[in-house]
């Protein structure tokens, strides 16, 4: 892979994956660079796992290829692996070692000479806020603390890629916020991939959004990309004196009128052309009482579930 | 690389309970079979000692340890090795090493070196026995090390099974039964040897896991017993080996 940019870190094409039959994952093709937090969304059983789990070399793709920092997965995997670190939906640790055994392990078969060794676990146990439950054995903490050694331990190694697996899973509020900057943090000079359903997570920490539905890839943009369409397209207005449907439909970039009941209207307007500065005009002009206007905005929820249900005129909607 | 996976899985024997139970479970049993031998011994000695190329203490109190010691290990070892892949694959934490730049011969091979590790240190307390008698008789050292050389290829072809039918199930206690089941039946071969059936009745004994460690018990150190255990543990290396790696092809 020759003409591979030095900084995309993660490289995808045409992954395809089958259980016998079942289709998992279907061409799915994307990369991502470096210092790039990419999230991965999908409902429960995409194919979102599976996906992770061949990028991170724990399971062969029935076909397609992956590339970690510029080496095939399946054809160099030891150099491969030695840059990523993963952490799968069920962390795997040992529930009768301590924290500080695991990850000095975990440093071990990571391959961290010696000497590094021991700056590196603390430097992890440090990101993780692990520091004061070293000497206690894993299977004691409690499932947050477990959450963050798993995460220690893709960590560990500081390799280029970090691959996360629902990562806040089972955590508490406080803890979630510190994991975020966590992966934030991460995002720095690493390339982070995230798999999760809680989507305000998504929006708080990742660079680019990737849904995946039926194993296939459904939308692939940036957070920003994603906010466009997100912004609103329709405004809600109360007024104490209601004015005609025509009238409302004069006013420029309005699209359609839906009256929803003696006092309020929802405004429906083409996108780039709110009409929100001409409706105050109006309505100061010819005394309708304008009490209420409040621009709507499609919730990530709302465009996850266009998007993942596949009914088209939801998604026209959307658009 | 192995030896950290080695250490890592001694370890996790060690931290449960069922190492220690089983080291002393089987020492107890074997001191008891012990000395029940050094009682026929005591006993038969003042005759032993008109006879001339009677069997001496090593042959009456030894050999009789080793070759029932072979035995117990038989029923033990597959608690040992039940867990090796199985337990890692219950609680997925065979991920742990997938991930890692860490090939799957030296998964394999580490794991087993763990196991042989701790077979090793039984094998030790279970020598220290009869070596105990020097300080009173006389033993033959050669035929000793024959004995426990016989009986460290056994351990290890039983771990190298046990291993490879750990790779095979979720079930540590499935491997267990499973394994037990398999080397019976790998010892038991010989016994169809005996129906005379003509051309066949040479090729079970020979195959039979306890034909080879009778020889060596009896201080014949015949090559090719050496080279079918080898060949034994190697098979089963290989066979796991590669039984992971189809682990990522099919689910």
């Amino acid at each position: 892979m020759a003409a591979m940019n030095g900084d995309t870190l993660v490289k995808v094409e045409h992954l395809s994956r089958y259980y016998g039959d079942t289709r998992a994952v279907h061409d799915v093709s994307f990369s991502v660079s470096r210092g790039e937090v990419l999230g991965f969304l999908g409902p429960n059983g995409a194919g979102k796992s599976t996906t992770m789990q061949i990028i991170s070399g724990n399971l062969a793709p029935s076909a397609g290829q992956v590339w970690i920092d510029g080496h095939d997965i399946l054809d160099e995997p030891k150099i491969a692996k030695a840059k990523l670190g993963f952490l799968p939906e069920q962390p795997p640790l040992y529930r009768d070692f301590t924290v500080d055994e695991y990850l000095d392990y975990c440093a071990r078969i990571n391959r961290i000479p010696a000497a590094r060794r021991r700056p590196a676990l603390n430097t992890a146990k440090e990101r993780c806020g692990l520091t004061d439950v070293g000497r206690r054995l894993i299977g004691n903490l409690s499932k947050g603390y477990q959450q963050r050694v798993g995460i220690a331990q893709a960590i560990i190694h500081s390799p280029p890629v970090v691959i996360l697996d629902e990562p806040t899973v089972g955590l508490d509020p406080i803890q979630i916020r510190e994991i975020r900057a966590l992966i934030r943090e991460l995002g720095g000079d690493h390339s982070v991939i995230l798999s999760t359903h809680i989507l305000p997570e998504v929006q708080a920490i990742c660079d680019r959004v990737q849904i995946i539905s039926k194993g296939e890839l459904v939308l692939n943009d940036t957070i920003e990309g994603l906010l466009l369409r997100m912004q609103a397209s329709s405004l809600l207005a109360g007024m104490r004196v209601m004015p005609g449907e025509a009238e409302l439909l004069a006013i420029a970039g309005v699209r359609a009128v839906e009256m929803l009941d003696a006092n309020r209207v929802r405004l429906h307007y083409l996108p780039e052309q709110n009409p929100a500065e001409q409706l105050v005009e109006k309505a100061v002009q010819h005394g309708w009482g304008l009490f209420e206007l409040t621009p709507e905005r499609i919730s990530l929820e709302q465009i996850f579930v266009d998007i993942t249900c596949d009914e088209p005129h939801v998604a026209e909607a959307a658009a | 690389m192995i030896f950290t996976i080695a250490g890592r899985e001694m370890r996790s024997l060690f931290l449960s309970p069922l190492a220690w139970s089983v080291l002393a479970v089987v020492q107890f049993i074997l001191a008891y079979m012990f000395l029940s031998q050094i009682e026929v011994f005591l006993s038969v000695q003042a005759r032993l000692v008109s006879v001339p190329g009677a069997p001496g203490l090593t042959e009456i109190v030894v050999v009789p340890l080793l070759a029932n010691a072979a035995i117990v290990l038989l029923l033990v070892v597959p608690l040992l090795t039940m867990r090796l892949i199985s337990e890692e694959r219950r609680s997925q934490t065979l991920s742990l090493l997938f991930s890692a730049p860490v090939s799957m011969t030296e998964i394999v091979v580490g794991k087993y070196c763990g196991v042989m590790g701790f077979l090793l240190i039984m094998l030790g307390m279970i020598a220290l026995m009869p070596l105990s008698l020097q300080s009173g008789g006389n033993l033959d050292f050669s035929l000793c090390a024959a004995g426990l050389l016989g009986l460290l290829l056994l351990l290890g072809s039983f771990a190298a099974a046990g291993l490879y039918v750990s790779t095979l199930t979720v079930q540590p206690v499935v491997a267990a039964v499973a394994t037990f089941g398999l080397l019976l039946l790998l010892w038991i071969l010989d016994w169809s040897g005996s129906a005379a059936d003509s051309r066949l009745s040479g090729l079970f004994p020979y195959l039979s896991v306890l034909r080879h460690y009778e020889s060596l018990l009896k201080g014949v150190f015949d090559t090719s017993d050496v080279v079918y255990y080898l060949l034994f543990i190697g098979l089963f290396l290989i066979l796991s080996i590669r039984r992971l790696d189809a682990d990522r092809l099919q689910h």
